[in-house]
């Protein structure tokens, strides 16, 4: 997913929050994986906004993408230069309302920001794990998001919410744990990636894992992959945009010159952007995790874990009822996907809305300000919560 | 909500439904009759509309329903699903809507099927007196431009379900005035008095 956006366009913000960590399976316990490994102890970085009401049915899990961390929403500090990822969406007022819903965002395992991860100290060695850590999945990652819940004393979730690999991980939560959601929203999502998208996250691993400071994954002593992780960002970049929204945003258009210099700069646009995409992304993000998340999202596959292949048969175990949206111009994720699961979701019965979104910016359209996401999300959520009363 | 809240021919289609049944409405527009069942027959509602902003307002409304093509979405529901199955005022709009009906017959136990009256006087005075195809308040459109591509009027359809074998339950022709927001029934000679058409349909 891309940058973050930079305000709210209301004014209206749940204020000062804070990154809060929850740590489980220390010893003698280990969160055992799928992949047969285990792991401990396990660490997740989470927020909350609002408050939870007495009854405990007001929670809603917003479950971030590939990139993104727990702050949602609001401020860390009154300095601060942006909120959280999703302030357009999360606050008072807002399309996850947070004077109705207590809303909690929990980052993943594997991830580098506040959770255990390949940048995290194994404690078996006193090192970074870097490729000892194990290759963990969306499941893995659920399962984890679980033992938080069970920690917050949340047993049913009113709804769970995210989009990309956030809605992996909606589509992962209402598989594994049908009886603990009541309604979930899938965001420009699959519940399998195509070949197209395993391609792409392929050679951003391997940029990665080209940079001769990569060295197999052990680099937290000495230079890191940044030549890497700045080229595998620029390829996401480019699978979150469109023909489209390029053609809208750079067309051929020249960066700071008027002519073509016949040097291997950067002299247009869209190279200028991806450059600075991928400088940023550097700062932040460690280029193991993006390993490790990239492979759990190419691994994820709804139909062949809960259902031997069929789709139709893996939604049978969902209770959730749904709202599923896909956008236009999405070609990561593209609107056939989302109608695959809608399908499947029918044929069992369940409770699914869906809407297209016509939208040109991509697959990035679900983080960017939108007054139709917005309506949806208040109406469906009230929808949802009337029914418990 | 009262009935009265209702535009006058859904409020007929509202009267006939049980409550707490399962209804799926194909065409819902932005939601308003599946909104009115949903609150005051506690009916299971689901709705199939093509347009992305009255899926929207259907989404606000907290009714649930799917964006897409009537035709295609029908078919992914297994047989038997619902209670009724409504399509009003969309007939006229459907390319095979003698599929469409027999799709509604298996997803549903009952079909609720409302249209305009091409039978309707005026529509045969303007054919008869004026010799151009006619242009009226149920049915607006010039011939180049409408989405009323299988206009009929209560015999045709009434001869469709006898060789279909669809059986009529329940029938109201009924005359709509100011915005088709208020009506009354039509008892006598419907097929040339009433603007609408409104049937309550099984399988034999």
């Amino acid at each position: 997913m891309s940058e973050y956006t930079d305000s709210s366009r209301t004014g209206r913000t749940v204020g000062l929050v804070e990154k809060k960590t929850f740590t489980f399976a220390g010893p003698p316990d280990r969160q055992r994986l799928e992949s047969g490994s285990e792991i401990g102890p396990v660490t997740l970085a989470y927020e909350t906004c609002g408050t939870l009401n007495p009854d405990k049915t007001n929670a809603v899990l917003v479950l971030h993408a590939l990139s993104g961390d727990s702050h949602v929403a609001g401020y860390y500090d009154p300095r601060d230069a942006k909120p959280g990822w999703w302030d357009t969406m999360v606050g008072p007022g807002k399309g996850i309302d947070t004077d109705q819903y207590f809303v909690i965002c929990s980052n993943i395992i594997g991830s580098c920001c506040g959770s255990t991860g390949p940048a995290s100290i194994n404690p078996e060695t006193g090192k970074e794990y870097g490729t000892r850590f194990p290759v963990v999945t969306i499941g893995d990652m659920v399962e984890a998001q679980k033992a938080l819940m069970d920690h917050l004393g949340i047993d049913t979730l009113l709804s769970v919410i995210g989009g990309s690999v956030g809605g992996m991980q909606v589509l992962e939560w209402c598989a594994r744990f049908p009886e603990r959601v009541r309604s979930a929203v899938p965001l420009a999502t699959t519940s399998r990636h195509s070949a197209l998208a395993i391609a792409f996250n392929e050679v951003a691993r391997q940029a990665i894992m080209a940079d001769p400071n990569w060295n197999e994954g052990h680099y937290y002593s000495g230079k890191k992959p940044d030549m890497g992780l700045a080229i595998a960002r620029m390829i996401g970049h480019i699978t979150y945009l469109s023909d489209e929204s390029m053609r809208l945003k750079f067309g051929r258009k020249l960066q700071n010159r008027s002519a073509l210099s016949f040097e291997f700069g950067a002299e247009f646009q869209v190279e200028s952007y991806l450059q600075y995409q991928g400088k940023k992304f550097i700062e932040r993000f460690d280029a193991n995790s993006f390993l490790y998340i990239t492979k759990a999202a190419d691994y994820f596959d709804l139909a062949r874990q809960y259902g031997s292949g069929s789709l139709v048969k893996a939604f049978s175990r969902c209770r959730a009822k749904f709202l599923v949206v896909s956008y236009t111009s999405d070609w990561l994720y593209p609107t056939y996907q989302s109608r695959e699961m809608v399908k499947a979701m029918k044929k069992n019965n369940l409770d699914v809305s869906f809407c297209e979104i016509d939208a040109q910016w991509g697959h990035d359209a679900f983080l960017l300000p939108n007054d139709r996401l917005d309506h949806l999300m208040a109406g469906f959520l009230k929808g949802v919560s009337d029914e418990i009363e | 909500m009262k009935l009265s809240d209702l535009r006058y021919d859904l409020s007929i289609i509202a009267s006939w439904i049980e409550p707490g049944s399962r209804v799926l409405e194909l065409g819902c527009g932005e939601g308003d009759l599946l909104h009115w069942l949903k609150k005051e027959k506690a009916v299971k509602e689901r709705g199939i509309e093509i347009q992305e902003s009255k899926v929207e307002k259907c989404i606000e409304k907290g009714i649930s329903v799917l964006q897409g093509d009537i035709n295609e979405e029908i078919e992914d529901y297994p047989d038997n699903t619902f209670d009724y199955a409504i399509c009003s005022q969309t007939l006229q709009q459907v390319f095979e809507p003698r599929d469409l009906i027999h799709s509604m017959m298996r997803v549903a136990k009952r079909g609720v099927v409302s249209f305009p009256n091409f039978g309707h006087y005026r529509v045969r005075m303007q054919l008869a007196l004026t010799g151009r195809a006619p242009v009226t308040k149920e049915l607006p459109y010039s011939w180049h431009d409408t989405p009323n591509i299988r206009v009929l009027s209560l015999l045709d359809f009434q001869k469709f379900t006898e060789d279909a074998g669809v059986k009529i339950y329940k029938q109201a022709a009924i005359n709509t005035t100011g915005n088709q927001r208020q009506g009354r029934p039509i008892t006598v000679l419907p097929n040339l008095l009433a603007t609408y058409g409104i049937f309550l349909i099984g399988k034999e």
